[in-house]
């Protein structure tokens, strides 16, 4: 759990480096090696670390547009992953997803860039779970800014009604994007949700990666068990913007600086020394992840980009025969797009 | 009825150069100043002054309670918006990018767009529902849309695109002063964000005093007899650069700016292809179903004799693909639009 939590914040770390290559001194979002949106969960560790920890790669994740730390934590590939945020050809998704569309079928991970629209994937996943009789469950990921917003509310009610295998993980980290909790919903916390749907509700309000783990513990249980989903809410902390270029305005300095100043990583690390673990563990995990960091980034780099081609594939996994319906010209009719998606 | 191109290199003094955002938010402070029943719901519009920079400065003027952040709940302050219009009141509010609007389609479309119709004029829904759009910086699939089609194709929306400050200032007094919903679809390229450079046309000259243009007039941006090119938003700024470019080649295309899809000024259109005879069409919409076949289809409608020769450049029906080549290939560039031109010329 430490180890990908250090790998986590590392990555983060490693990623602010490489986006602002040719985006300084002027901050032009589309220039530069990564460019678009970066939305990094520097302070979110725990909770992906913590919940991830009992999962298989069978069981599903969907993630919100801030993944990295759950994508490292449910073991996606994390060179393709690197090469995807790189805009290249061997990325997971070739290219055309980027950072906040994330998908690997091999541990079962996707991720939607719309608040709370990966909720109902997930219900959908247990659903399938569920009547096919395994025992996998479904985890879906979201923000507190998330808790107000339909689809996040309807998949409680259907996980509920239909007592399916799925587990809700609130990341509160207390600001979506400029807004407070407090001016956007009357509720002390997240977890509260729950009982207006008669499912449990369990609020952890510290980023204590032990404590995540527990709590996990116990709703992945109940969920493989057949006794329906669990909600539960982390208090985690954003120790960025929440977007690379945000300037956090609105922000006070204080709590930026409280943000920073409770890291889940280090009261982790103290939690294993006082269990006996010792330095010299520490620090080999903590190599280990870096190591594990560097080697996908340079991979990454060294990736080819996407032939501009390949924009027309993958649209349709069974694709019509050559779309001679529309009427452009050959210069600007995409080729034959009967390749999909398979192992590469 | 097209309006003559303003020159604005010979603007007065009194015209200020303004960004995009900056006219847009002009526009909306004048009314709000004008009428206390207009305010403005969004998120991240308060002490953020908009993602896009749509509300600077309106929360120090007007307070929370007419600058309203609103939840991630696009259902219910949309839906809100139009119980408030329908109430009497001029909501304006925005959904921050339009690639979000299938979480509130209904409200936008079954109420929204639907409601003076089936009250058979009984209400009116006089709200503006503002909207990022576009790409161009590789925000991938989920947020680099514009889907001008979607919204133009359901009736009981108006559906503004501007593409200078001049219009965007324009263009919202008369949509805040609309009796009906209009869709307000700003070019987050065009709106002069430090972190997302302008091309140099959307800054223009903008006078202080309150001014509305008419919806449903294009603007011929360049006159030219050789080749008519129908554009709109961050497009009319790429077609206008290939003009230029092909004036050194001795061909002289007709650049015109739609600004409003809805209602849509076929008569300019028409009035340009008579003469040219030529008709390339170019958005940043998907192709098919889209805004360039309807355009076309008027062209062929009102003009069919006239017409030699038709292309049109859009989105080639893919999802708006991450990677900079894939994304680049996708949407139509400076480049490929003088080729097409050049090709319809031949």
């Amino acid at each position: 759990m430490y180890e990908q939590m250090v790998t986590a914040r590392h990555y983060e770390e490693r990623l602010v480096d490489e986006y602002l290559v040719g985006k300084q001194p002027a901050f032009d979002i589309s220039a530069g090696p990564i460019p678009g949106e970066l939305h990094l969960a520097a302070g979110h560790e725990a909770s992906g670390a913590g919940v991830c920890m009992h999962l298989r790669d069978d069981d599903t994740v969907t993630a919100p547009h801030r993944p990295h730390h759950i994508a490292i934590a449910k073991g996606v590939d994390l060179k393709r992953m690197t090469a995807e945020i790189f805009g290249r050809k061997t990325g997971l998704c070739r290219g055309k997803g980027g950072h906040m569309h994330l998908f690997d079928p091999d541990v079962n991970f996707a991720c939607a860039g719309i608040i709370a629209q990966g909720c109902p994937p997930a219900v959908g996943a247990a659903m399938a779970a569920k009547k096919r009789n395994t025992d996998s469950v479904a985890v879906a990921f979201l923000g507190e800014g998330a808790i107000d917003q339909g689809g996040f509310l309807e998949s409680l009610n259907l996980a509920a009604v239909h007592d399916l295998p799925v587990v809700f993980v609130v990341e509160d980290n207390d600001w979506a994007i400029s807004m407070p909790k407090d001016r956007v919903t009357d509720v002390q916390n997240g977890a509260q949700r729950a009982a207006g749907f008669d499912l449990p509700g369990v609020r952890i309000d510290s980023d204590d990666a032990t404590a995540v783990y527990e709590a996990a513990g116990e709703a992945v249980m109940r969920a493989r068990d057949g006794n329906g989903p669990t909600l539960i809410e982390v208090q985690v902390h954003r120790r960025m913007g929440h977007f690379m270029g945000d300037a956090e305005a609105y922000r006070p300095e204080a709590d930026i600086d409280r943000a920073k100043q409770r890291d889940s990583i280090e009261r982790l690390a103290a939690d294993l020394r006082s269990h006996g673990v010792t330095d010299d563990d520490i620090d080999e995990m903590r190599e280990r992840a870096h190591g594990r960091v560097e080697a996908a980034i340079s991979w990454a780099k060294e990736q080819p980009e996407p032939e501009p081609a390949e924009a027309y594939e993958n649209v349709f996994t069974n694709p019509p025969a050559q779309a001679a319906t529309d009427g452009g010209s050959a210069a600007d009719a995409p080729g034959d797009a009967g390749e999909t998606g398979g192992d590469n | 009825m097209a309006t003559e191109s303003r020159d604005y290199t010979e603007a007065t003094e009194t015209d200020r150069e303004l960004t995009m955002s900056r006219a847009m938010v002009e526009a909306i402070a004048w009314e709000m100043r004008e009428n206390e029943e207009v305010f403005y719901m969004g998120e991240d519009v308060a002490d953020y002054g908009g993602i896009f920079s749509s509300t600077t400065g309106l929360l120090d003027e007007f307070g929370r309670d007419r600058v309203m952040d609103v939840p991630i709940s696009e259902t219910a302050y949309l839906g809100a918006a139009v119980g408030a219009a329908q109430a009497g009141m001029r909501p304006i509010a925005e959904l921050m990018f339009v690639d979000f609007f299938g979480v509130a389609m209904d409200q936008i479309y079954n109420n929204m767009a639907k409601n003076t119709y089936m009250s058979g004029g009984s209400f009116s829904v006089p709200m503006v529902l503002t909207t990022a759009v576009g790409g161009t910086y590789n925000d991938a699939g989920q947020h680099s849309q514009t889907l001008y089609g979607t919204f133009a194709h359901l009736p009981g929306m108006k559906v503004v695109v501007p593409s200078t400050a001049y219009d965007a200032k324009g263009l919202m007094h008369t949509a805040i002063r609309d009796d009906d919903p209009v869709v307000y679809m700003f070019h987050k390229r065009l709106m002069g964000l430090g972190w997302m450079p302008s091309p140099s046309g959307p800054k223009t000259g903008v006078s202080e005093e309150d001014y509305a243009i008419p919806f449903g007039e294009a603007d011929v941006k360049r006159p030219g007899d050789d080749v008519t090119v129908v554009t709109l938003g961050l497009h009319v700024h790429r077609a206008m650069e290939a003009a230029e470019r092909l004036d050194d080649d001795g061909i002289d295309a007709e650049v015109i700016d739609l600004r409003t899809l809805v209602p849509l000024d076929t008569e300019t259109v028409l009035d340009s292809v008579r003469k040219t005879g030529k008709l390339l069409v170019v958005d940043e919409d998907y192709r098919s179903f889209g805004v360039t076949g309807e355009i076309i289809a008027r062209a062929a409608e009102g003009a069919l004799d006239d017409l030699s020769a038709v292309k049109r450049l859009a989105i080639h029906d893919v999802p708006i693909p991450y990677a900079r080549p894939l994304e680049d290939e996708v949407n139509p560039g400076t480049d490929d639009i003088a080729a097409a031109v050049r090709e319809l010329h031949e």
